[in-house]
């Protein structure tokens, strides 16, 4: 088992939901990456940190805007693995990567899981690898004892939809919106209807994320799945460089 | 016959996007398969090449550039198309099996605006709703194209991210299309793209590279020995190498554009400077720094400025079927003139990246096939600045 489905195993005893939380690396530098880790390991159970890439289709105006900028200072796949390095010796949270293949294939895949085992990276998810193309990078996740998060959309059927959560080694990344991130107003009509097929055709954690801004959200949604991941809301705050803490103090009041 | 059953041509090719996507990646798989095979599809769609494009086009034999040098050059006259270039080919195509899938909006990138033409010609005589994304760099520099789209009655989205061209242009669609994936069809113009729009595209335009071989056979009694054609995507050139595959004898050479020079960084030839890489659901070459981030390009030809290239174009690099060169802008701008001064054919800044290859060929006494995909008018502009 890797550690992060040993947490969400252990959240779900104690009927707890998990919140991760999504950051760009290196925004608005790696400092602040840093510090508003360490800031908020007590809100969050998971961090996911971006790895920003120069042309991110599955991205709203927010997280474009922050992958841009962090780009800009010459943010880079190594000085994110220093970053994960930096932060394991003050917590254990787990961390996982997100990002699009090309940076992660540039750098080399098999590099890439080695040197994500070494500084202390718990998992990985790439948004524009469907299941068709993930042979080889599930089978190096397995040998490093990585987890592989994958992603299904309200557009995914039944069938493939239970295929891909079965190959999860962490939990599912439910997206939860037809469309690209960025918070939004209301969550999907469609969304708990789907989460409940979701919950019949698999035991993985399913964990919702894409649009999940407010704690309404959390409310409506907390029953049909084990966890949140707020992205671009928190971005957001970043931006106006108003507090990430309190913002999480107050999804977890509603977890 | 590639590509395989998961869009690969060799290691190239494939599907990576979005989860979101897939199921109108099937979709579009499963609806284009029955098409292809399709009688009465088939019918239809050549009807529209005919009476409404104006197929076939001539090839042309071209005399004073002949002469010139010392080969038996022939133009294949894809500017002479209904809307100016070769893009109407895969249009018709595509929307007649937009129509079939029944999307009720049709949404399009465009860089140098011939596609965009393209895309808001067919949905004008469809009656389907239309909106082009095109960077506002490429709004500025081809400002008559622009005008056309609207006159035609489609919505132009001027894309203001990154740099503001073709590669901005399809970031911007697929988000559409990521969020309009129920209704929408998203019409992708060039040989690139998550399969199966390599396939799709180059299957449309493969009308171009038949129609020549039964031409120049006519003439000659036999087959060409090089067929040259711009590469940007590279539609027109995967359409005009494509029936030739198993001719072994017919040498492919795929022009791009050099920009600046190779040397200065400013181009867009993703096949001699690029690395295998993943843009745009695909993976093939693509200009990249170290990082494995997407390089800025630069072209004088709007239609050429873009960092990766269609994936069968990677495969027959890597196999060595084509030859992939390139012509600067300044050279590209002498090809503008001496097709010309010395046809009296103007023709796109794309194509003329082709006719400015034929001083470097060096070939005597051969038969040369040049693509010419598009006419000038839309860059007059552009030429008479420089």
């Amino acid at each position: 088992m890797t550690k992060i489905e040993n947490l969400l195993k252990k959240l779900k005893r104690q009927n707890k939901k998990a919140l991760a939380v999504f950051l760009t690396a290196g925004y608005p530098d790696i400092k602040t990456t840093e510090k508003i880790i360490l800031g908020i390991v007590k809100y969050a159970d998971i961090i996911e940190l971006g790895i920003p890439f120069s042309d991110p289709v599955a991205d709203g105006p927010t997280i474009q805007y922050s992958s841009q900028k962090a780009l800009k200072k010459n943010i880079n796949l190594k000085k994110i693995f220093s970053i994960v390095k930096n932060i394991r010796k003050k917590t254990d949270i787990p961390v996982v990567l997100m990002g699009y293949l090309n940076p992660i294939y540039n750098f080399g895949l098999e590099k890439f899981f080695r040197t994500a085992v070494k500084t202390g990276v718990d998992g990985v998810i790439i948004p524009d690898l469907p299941c068709e193309e993930t042979a080889e990078i599930k089978k190096l996740a397995r040998k490093h004892n990585i987890a592989f998060i994958p992603l299904v959309s309200l557009t995914t059927d039944k069938t493939r939809a239970k295929k891909i959560a079965e190959s999860s080694t962490g939990f599912v990344y439910v997206t939860a919106v037809t469309g690209i991130t960025g918070a939004r107003k209301d969550v999907s009509d469609d969304l708990i209807p789907y989460l409940t097929m979701m919950r019949k055709k698999t035991k993985k954690p399913l964990l919702v994320g894409f649009g999940i801004s407010k704690p309404e959200h959390i409310k409506k949604l907390k029953n049909y799945c084990d966890g949140f991941i707020v992205g671009s809301a928190v971005i957001e705050l970043i931006r106006q460089k108003k507090s990430v803490v309190d913002f999480l103090k107050l999804l977890t009041f509603n977890l | 016959m590639l590509p395989d059953k998961n869009g690969y041509y060799g290691r190239f090719g494939g599907r990576f996007v979005p989860e979101t996507l897939m199921s109108a990646i099937f979709e579009l798989e499963n609806f284009y398969k029955k098409v292809k095979s399709d009688k009465n599809f088939k019918r239809e769609l050549s009807g529209y090449l005919k009476n409404y494009a104006g197929r076939p086009t001539p090839l042309y034999f071209a005399k004073n550039l002949s002469k010139k040098f010392s080969s038996k050059i022939y133009l294949k006259r894809e500017d002479l198309c209904h809307t100016g270039s070769h893009k109407i080919n895969n249009a018709l195509g595509q929307v007649l099996l937009a129509k079939k899938m029944g999307k009720t909006r049709i949404i399009a990138e465009t860089g140098a605006g011939q596609h965009g033409v393209a895309v808001a010609t067919v949905c004008a005589l469809f009656g389907i709703k239309c909106d082009v994304y095109m960077g506002d760099e490429d709004i500025k520099r081809q400002a008559l194209n622009v005008f056309r789209m609207k006159l035609l009655g489609a919505n132009v989205i001027p894309v203001h991210s990154g740099s503001r061209t073709l590669k901005d242009a399809i970031n911007e669609a697929l988000r559409d299309w990521v969020t309009n994936v129920k209704t929408t069809y998203y019409l992708l113009g060039s040989c690139v793209g998550p399969h199966p729009y390599p396939v799709i595209v180059r299957d449309f335009q493969s009308v171009i590279g038949s129609e020549s071989k039964k031409q120049v056979f006519e003439v000659e009694k036999k087959l060409p020995d090089y067929l040259v054609a711009c590469v940007g995507g590279g539609s027109n050139s995967i359409g005009l190498f494509h029936p030739f595959y198993n001719d072994k004898s017919v040498k492919f050479i795929g022009v791009e554009a050099g920009g600046l020079g190779l040397a200065t960084g400013k181009h867009s030839a993703s096949l001699e400077k690029g690395r295998t890489g993943i843009l745009h659901g695909t993976k093939s070459f693509i200009l990249q720094d170290k990082n494995g981030q997407i390089l800025p390009t630069h072209s004088v030809s709007a239609g050429l400025d873009y960092p990766g290239v269609g994936p069968e174009h990677s495969f027959y690099k890597r196999t060595g079927r084509a030859k992939y060169v390139s012509v600067t802008d300044c050279e590209a701008l002498d090809g503008f003139r001496l097709l010309s001064e010395s046809e009296g054919i103007i023709p796109a800044l794309e194509s003329a990246h082709a006719i400015a290859y034929l001083t470097k060929l060096k070939a005597k006494n051969k038969i040369v096939i040049v693509c010419l995909s598009g006419r000038g008018d839309k860059d007059i502009d552009v030429v008479s600045k420089k």
